[in-house]
C-alpha cells in the first residue's frame, strides 16, 4: 500500500507484558471496564489478570498486568453412558457487566457452563469467644468473659468460589456463550443447537435454536458460533460452517428455527475448488460494540457487515490470501480446520485477528491501512516499536521478509482480545501471553 | 472432453490459456489446462488422480476421526462434504454427454448445482473463444440436463443421482457422540492399541499419496476408452465405511497389477474395477493394521 499522508493511524505497539503459561491458552477475554483479563487454558483453569493502577513512578505504562487470581474452573469428565471422557478444556470465558464489588464470569468446556464470582477479601474477623485464632475450639467451660469479635485488616486474598454450574444441556460440543444485554439471561450454543439460560436458573434451559436433522444422514451443516446483540435483547446471531449468518429475533417465535436475517455472500465462481466450502466456515462472529455491524472470520479472511444488508458484506480484509494456493497442504495437515477468532476495538475502527507463525493482522478501516505483527520474544525487545512483518508471496524476496513455505503452521494465534477502551490487546500464542500497547 | 464412442457428440476443443503458469496441482485441486487436443487426455487423467488423492485422503481423514473417543463433529461434516462433493462430481464425469442447445440464463430445474465451475467452463469453451450454451444429455436415468459455459455462472443442473449410500455411510457416524454406535467393529478391541500406528500408517499413506509423485492408480493416462467406460457407473457402496473397514470380504481383492491386466485387455464388465484399485490402497491399509 502506498504511503499517504502524514496522518495516517500508526499501528505502534509496545510489548509491556509476557506470561509463560503451563498449558495451552484456549480463550481470552478482557471484562466491560478493561480492568481484568481472564485466560482459559487446556487444563481447565482461569487465569486472570489485573491491571495495575497508574503509579506515579510509570504513568505510561497502562498495560501493565499482574496475575490476580488463579483457579481451577473445569476438571476432566467421564461420561459413563457413553465411555466417552469431557474435555477440561475452557472453551470461552465471558464476563458479566459488574454489579457489585464482585466480580462473575461465565466459563465453559465442552458440555457444561459455570458461574463464578470472583471477589475480594481483605479483611477479616477476629476475637470469636468459642474458637481460637487458630480454629480450634474453646472448651465452654473456660470462657469466662464474653467479647464481640471485630473485623481486622488482612492480606487481600482473592476468591473464585462457584456459584451456579449449568450442566446436561448439550449433547454436541459447547463452541459459544453470550451474555445477553438484559444481564439476565444468556445463550450457550453447540454444534446443533442453541439453548438461553437464566443466570439463576440452572436446572432448566430453553432451546431456541435447533439445526438437527431428524435424520442425521442429512446433516450437512453446523453452527460455529453465536452472539448475542451488545444492544437489543431480543436478538442474536449464529454462524455456520457453510458461511453463513442468520440473524433471530427472540420476539417472533419461541423456536428461533426461522430467521429474520440470512447474511450471505455469493460465492466467486473464479475461486471455487473443493475446498471453497471448507474455508468458508466462519470460526468467529463479533459484534461491533455499537451494535451497527458484526465481523465475521473464515479462514482466508475478516468481513464486515452492515446489519442492514444481507447480501454482502461492506468491508472485507484478507488475512492471508498467500495460503490461497496451499490450501491442499493445509487441507493435508488439517490446519484448515484451525478456528481463528477477531475482535474489534473500543471504537470499531480497528479490527484484528491472527495467523500462522505468531502473525497476528490489524485492520483499520477508517484509514484502509493493514499491518503484520508478530508476537514472538525475538521480535519483542524492549521498549521498542514492534516492526511491521511482511510475507513474501513469490518472486525476489526482499531482506526482513518471509516467505510462505517458511512459514510455521505450528505457531497460530487463534485468540486475541482488545481492551474496551485503551489501544492494550492480548495476544496468545500456544502457551504466551502477550500484552501489547500503543506507544504514547 | 472424452470421447464415448457412438455416443459422442461432444468434440474436443481447443483452447489456449494465455498468459497462466501452469496451474498448481495442488492449488484447487481442481485446474484443468487444455493445450491442444493430444494432451486432453493426459490432463484429465492427472485431474483425476488429483481428485482422488483428494478423496483418499479425505476418506482416511474420516476413518481416523471415527476412531477417536468423539469426533469434531464440524471437522467432520466439512470433510463429508468434500468428499460428498468428489463423489457427485465423479459420478457425474463421463457419464454427461454434450449437446448443443441455445439456452438464456443459469440453469434450471430445482436441484442446481455448482460443480467445479472452472473444469467444466475450460471443458466447454469453444474454439472460437465465445461463450456456447450447450445442454447435457442424461445418462442411465439422469435426466436431461442443461449447462451454461458463461464463466460466470457455469451452474449445472443435475439428476438426482445422489450416492445415497454414501450420505448413509458418513451419516450413520454422526450418532457416535450421541449413542456410541459400533460399525462392523470386531476390529474394536485389538484397535485401540494399534491407534497409534494407525495414524501414523494414515498419515503416512496420506502424505505419500499428496507428496508422492503420482503411482498410477486408475490406470495409465491417455488409456483407451476403456476408462471412460470404467467411470461409468460408481457404485457408492464401495465408499461405504462399514465395508471398507470390515476388509471387504465381499469384493474381490485386486492386486495393483491386476487392474492394468483389465484396461490392457479391455474388459468393460468390470465397471467399478476404479473404485476397487482405489479402494484396495485402503484395503492395504487396513491389512496392515488389522493384519488379518
Amino acid at each position: 500500500m502506498e504511503a499517504v499522508s502524514c496522518q495516517c493511524y500508526q499501528f505502534n505497539l509496545l510489548l509491556v507484558m509476557l506470561f509463560v503459561t503451563a498449558d495451552i491458552i484456549s480463550t481470552v477475554e478482557f471484562n466491560h471496564s478493561g480492568e481484568l483479563l481472564a485466560t482459559g487454558d487446556k487444563g481447565g483453569r482461569v487465569v486472570i489478570f489485573q491491571q495495575e493502577l497508574e503509579s506515579k513512578n510509570q504513568p505510561q505504562c497502562r498495560g501493565e498486568y499482574n496475575v490476580y487470581s488463579t483457579f481451577q474452573s473445569h476438571e476432566p469428565e467421564f461420561d459413563y453412558l457413553k465411555s466417552l471422557e469431557i474435555e477440561e478444556k475452557i472453551n470461552k470465558i465471558r464476563w458479566l457487566p459488574q454489579k457489585n464489588a464482585a466480580q462473575f464470569l461465565l466459563s465453559t468446556n465442552d458440555k457444561t457452563i459455570k458461574l463464578w464470582k470472583i471477589s475480594e477479601r481483605d479483611k477479616r474477623p477476629e476475637g470469636y469467644n468459642l474458637k481460637e485464632e487458630d480454629g480450634r475450639y474453646r472448651d465452654p467451660t473456660t470462657v469466662t468473659t464474653l467479647r464481640v469479635p471485630v473485623f481486622q485488616p488482612m492480606d487481600l486474598m482473592v476468591e473464585a468460589s462457584p456459584r451456579r454450574v449449568f450442566a446436561n444441556a448439550h449433547t454436541y460440543h459447547i463452541n459459544s456463550i453470550s451474555v445477553n444485554s438484559d444481564c439476565e439471561t444468556y445463550l450457550s450454543a453447540d454444534d446443533l443447537r442453541i439453548n438461553l439460560w437464566n443466570l439463576e436458573i440452572t436446572d432448566r434451559s430453553f432451546n431456541i435454536v435447533d439445526i438437527k436433522p431428524v435424520n442425521m444422514e442429512e446433516l450437512t451443516e453446523v453452527i460455529t458460533a453465536a452472539e448475542f446483540h451488545p444492544n437489543q435483547c431480543n436478538t442474536f446471531v449464529y454462524s455456520s460452517s457453510k458461511g453463513t449468518i442468520r440473524l433471530c429475533d427472540m420476539r417472533a417465535s419461541a423456536l428461533c428455527d426461522q430467521h429474520s436475517k440470512l447474511f450471505e455472500e455469493p460465492e466467486d465462481p473464479s475461486n471455487r475448488s473443493f475446498f471453497s466450502e471448507i474455508i468458508s466456515s466462519i470460526s468467529d462472529v463479533k459484534f461491533s460494540h455499537s451494535g451497527r455491524y458484526m465481523m465475521t472470520r473464515d479462514y482466508l479472511s475478516v468481513k464486515i457487515w452492515d446489519l442492514n444488508m444481507e447480501s454482502r458484506p461492506v468491508e472485507t480484509y484478507q488475512v492471508h490470501e498467500y495460503l490461497r494456493s496451499k490450501l491442499c497442504s493445509l487441507y493435508e495437515n488439517d490446519c484448515i480446520f484451525d478456528k481463528f477468532e477477531c475482535c474489534w476495538n473500543g471504537n470499531d475502527s480497528v479490527v484484528m485477528t491472527g495467523s500462522y507463525n505468531n502473525f497476528f493482522r490489524m485492520f483499520d478501516r477508517g484509514y484502509r491501512q493493514d499491518v503484520t505483527l508478530e508476537a514472538s520474544r525475538e521480535s519483542s525487545k524492549p521498549r521498542s516499536v514492534l516492526k511491521p512483518r511482511k510475507v513474501c508471496t513469490g518472486g525476489k524476496r526482499k531482506k526482513d521478509e518471509i516467505s510462505v513455505d517458511s512459514l510455521d503452521f505450528n505457531k497460530k494465534i487463534l485468540h486475541t482480545a482488545w481492551h474496551p477502551q485503551d489501544n492494550i490487546i492480548a495476544v496468545a500464542t500456544t502457551n504466551n501471553l502477550y500484552i501489547f500497547q500503543d506507544k504514547l | 472432453m472424452r470421447k464415448r464412442g457412438s455416443r459422442s457428440i461432444y468434440m474436443p476443443v481447443h483452447r489456449r490459456r494465455k498468459g497462466r503458469e501452469k496451474a498448481n496441482m495442488y492449488s484447487k485441486g481442481t485446474k484443468r489446462k487444455f493445450s491442444d487436443g493430444v494432451d486432453n487426455k493426459a490432463v484429465a487423467a492427472s485431474y483425476s488422480l488429483q481428485r482422488q488423492s483428494l478423496l483418499d485422503m479425505s476418506l482416511l481423514k474420516l476413518q481416523l476421526c471415527h476412531m477417536l473417543a468423539e469426533p469434531n463433529l464440524c471437522r467432520s461434516v466439512l470433510i463429508a462434504n468434500t468428499v460428498r462433493q468428489i463423489q457427485e462430481e465423479m459420478a457425474h464425469d463421463g457419464s454427461w454427454q454434450v449437446v448443443t442447445e441455445a439456452l438464456g440464463g443459469s440453469g434450471h430445474g430445482p436441484s442446481d448445482r455448482l460443480v467445479d465451475t472452472e473444469v467444466l467452463c475450460q471443458s466447454l469453451e469453444q474454439q472460437d473463444g465465445g461463450p456456447r450454451l450447450y445442454s447435457v444429455m442424461g445418462y442411465d436415468g439422469c435426466r436431461e440436463e442443461e449447462v451454461v459455459t458463461d464463466k460466470a455462472l457455469c451452474s449445472v443442473v443435475v439428476g438426482d443421482r445422489s450416492p445415497a449410500l454414501l450420505l448413509g455411510t458418513i451419516g450413520h457416524c454422526w450418532d457416535r457422540g450421541e449413542l456410541r454406535v459400533e460399525d462392523g467393529v470386531s476390529k474394536d478391541s485389538g484397535m485401540g492399541d494399534e491407534e497409534g500406528t494407525r495414524s501414523g500408517e494414515g498419515a503416512k499413506m496420506a502424505t505419500g499419496q499428496v507428496f508422492g509423485t503420482f503411482e498410477i492408480k486408475n490406470g495409465a493416462p491417455g488409456s483407451d476408452p476403456a476408462l471412460e467406460e470404467l467411470f461409468s457407473d460408481v457404485d457408492a457402496s464401495y465408499y461405504d465405511l462399514d465395508t471398507m473397514l470390515t476388509g471387504m470380504q465381499s469384493a474381490p481383492k485386486m492386486g495393483p497389477y491386476d487392474f492394468l491386466d483389465s484396461l490392457a485387455s479391455s474388459h468393460g464388465s468390470v465397471s467399478n474395477s476404479s473404485c476397487r484399485a482405489d479402494l484396495n490402497e485402503l484395503d492395504h491399509i487396513m491389512e496392515i493394521i488389522v493384519g488379518s
